[in-house]
């Protein structure tokens, strides 16, 4: 078998899924952790941690080219695959029903191409919002810098933006719950003990995505938007 | 104790491949809580057959759980809501009087429907050809601990060689997957010294195989597992993955 061949099966999608899925995961984690600086009343650590990631040059261009490159692999795999799983159940039952049990079927697994496709347009929008909405500098110890801070908060001014976050982190959180442990299931890594951790581990990122990423928009807008 | 209930049976009827199938309801009298699922299936046949009808066609043979050959969707759930059972040792007791209970075959594009409730399962055969063995010569027995077996994976082994191979798992996974059964398969031999001779042009044709036979790809749904007569885990699945990988850096 040519290597290049394991990509082309069953198993290679899902690979495939699974390390794109788990590389935007733990990028999903580390900007949660970046934009709690957001909930600082001094608009300045927030601007300069900006300003340190975007002068870093090249380093930032590879990291976004490689993030923009696995979400297209993960969203051409993840709809073949879901095309192909169609297609193995031509006829569909007249009822099904979940065994309950171990099964984990149930909303979150049902939905995820959905759920997938909802947040490809969010991150689309997510990024004219921010990265290329509104502009404004200000200085900074002798450095002319972006405000970004005002631009965000200036976005969750609007209880109507606050709104669609909130829709929207639940469904990025609906999409985690399932996907963080399968990913690694799809990597084959699985264990007796192993196993029901990392299933404790993807709902607690779940968790914690979703509420820390609907947190930051309501507090934005509850201690008065742009301030 | 011994009762008898009467049910509702809506059951899907296909005169051949090709035909448009429909259901059909039939009502079934005073049907002893004491029969299995598919003695009553039976009384209802041996009714039709009375009436001059076309009996329902369904598949069975040893009727202890063991061969895989029984299988039928109840109420939207292959083998039915009994946990680790087969039709075949599905018992009315768990039924209600006056109940209408539905009945359909697996549904899979690898699993055509034959006729009635039988499918064709030769994907699976298929599938075990393309390297569902092992090529030693058996001959006569050879002595016992020659070659030492971890009693773990001797004993996990066995849970994987519990498939009875009934297809199952293909029919209750919403992508109609294979996953569970080729990985109990490639499990199963794999985990021992014998199997692990052939064991990556094992993985890599038995996937093919499964691939071109056009099941699913695995979501990790589980309900597979939940469904299996056997309680076979979705370990296997992961090990096959495992084995697969190991395979392409040969
Ligand atoms: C915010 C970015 C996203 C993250 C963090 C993410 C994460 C993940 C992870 C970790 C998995 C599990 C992979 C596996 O089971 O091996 C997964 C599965 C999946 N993702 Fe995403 N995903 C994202 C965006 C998308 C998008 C844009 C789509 C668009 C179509 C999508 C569709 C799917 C589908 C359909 C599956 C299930 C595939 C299957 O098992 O059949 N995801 N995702
Ligand atoms: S008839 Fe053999 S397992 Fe049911």
């Amino acid at each position: 078998m040519r290597f290049s061949q394991i990509f082309s099966s069953t198993i290679g999608k899902k690979l495939i899924l699974g390390i794109t899925g788990l590389m935007w995961a733990t990028f999903i984690v580390i900007h949660l952790l970046e934009n709690l600086l957001l909930l600082n009343p001094d608009p300045d650590p927030f601007n300069k941690w900006a300003h340190t990631l975007i002068s870093l040059g090249p380093i930032i261009y590879v990291a976004e080219l490689v993030l923009v490159l696995s979400l297209l692999f993960h969203i051409f795999y993840a709809v073949r695959v879901t095309w192909e799983n169609n297609r193995a159940r031509s006829i569909s039952y007249v009822k099904t029903a979940g065994k309950g049990g171990v099964s984990k079927r149930g909303l979150a697994t049902s939905s995820m191409i959905y759920t997938g496709i909802l947040l490809f347009i969010f991150i689309v929008l997510h990024l004219l919002h921010f990265k290329y909405g509104s502009y404004y500098e200000y200085e900074v110890g002798g450095v002319v810098i972006r405000d970004l801070y005002r631009t965000v908060h200036e976005y969750f001014s609007d209880p109507l933006n606050v709104t669609y976050y909130i829709v929207m982190m639940s469904l990025l959180g609906l999409h985690l719950s399932h996907g963080v442990w399968s990913a690694f299931q799809s990597l084959g890594l699985n264990g007796p003990r192993f196993t029901p951790l990392m299933t404790k581990i993807g709902t607690g990122i779940a968790v914690f995505v979703a509420i820390g990423f609907i947190g930051i928009p309501l507090f934005v807008l509850l201690t008065g938007g742009a301030a | 104790m011994e009762k008898t209930i009467n049910l509702k049976l809506k059951i899907w009827r296909q005169s051949a491949p090709d035909a448009k199938g429909e259901l059909v309801s039939y009502d079934v009298k005073d049907v002893s809580t004491e029969m299995s699922f598919l003695e009553m299936l039976d009384v209802l046949n041996e009714d039709l057959t009375k009436k001059g009808e076309e009996p329902v066609e369904f598949d069975s043979d040893c009727r202890e759980g063991i061969c895989g050959t029984c299988g039928i969707v109840i109420n939207g759930i292959p083998h039915g809501q009994e946990k680790a059972t087969t039709v075949c040792q599905l018992h009315m007791r768990h039924f209600k009087d006056g109940e209408t209970v539905l009945l359909e075959p697996w549904r899979a594009k690898a699993f055509p429907v034959i006729k009635d409730l039988v499918v064709d399962r030769s994907a699976f055969d298929r599938i075990i050809s393309a390297g569902g063995y092992i090529s030693t010569k058996t001959g006569s027995a050879p002595d016992a601990n020659i070659i030492a077996v971890p009693k773990p994976d001797a004993e996990l082994a066995m849970d994987m060689a519990a498939c009875i191979g009934c297809g199952a798992c293909v029919a209750a996974c919403p992508n109609a997957s294979a996953s569970l059964f080729v990985g109990a398969k490639i499990s199963q031999l794999s985990l021992l010294p014998q199997g692990r001779i052939e064991a990556a042009t094992r993985v890599q044709n038995m996937v093919a195989q499964m691939d071109a036979e056009l099941f699913g790809a695995c979501t990790n749904i589980q309900e597979c597992e939940a469904v299996c007569p056997k309680e076979i885990s979705i370990s296997a699945i992961a090990r096959m993955r495992r084995e697969y990988v190991k395979a392409a850096f040969k």
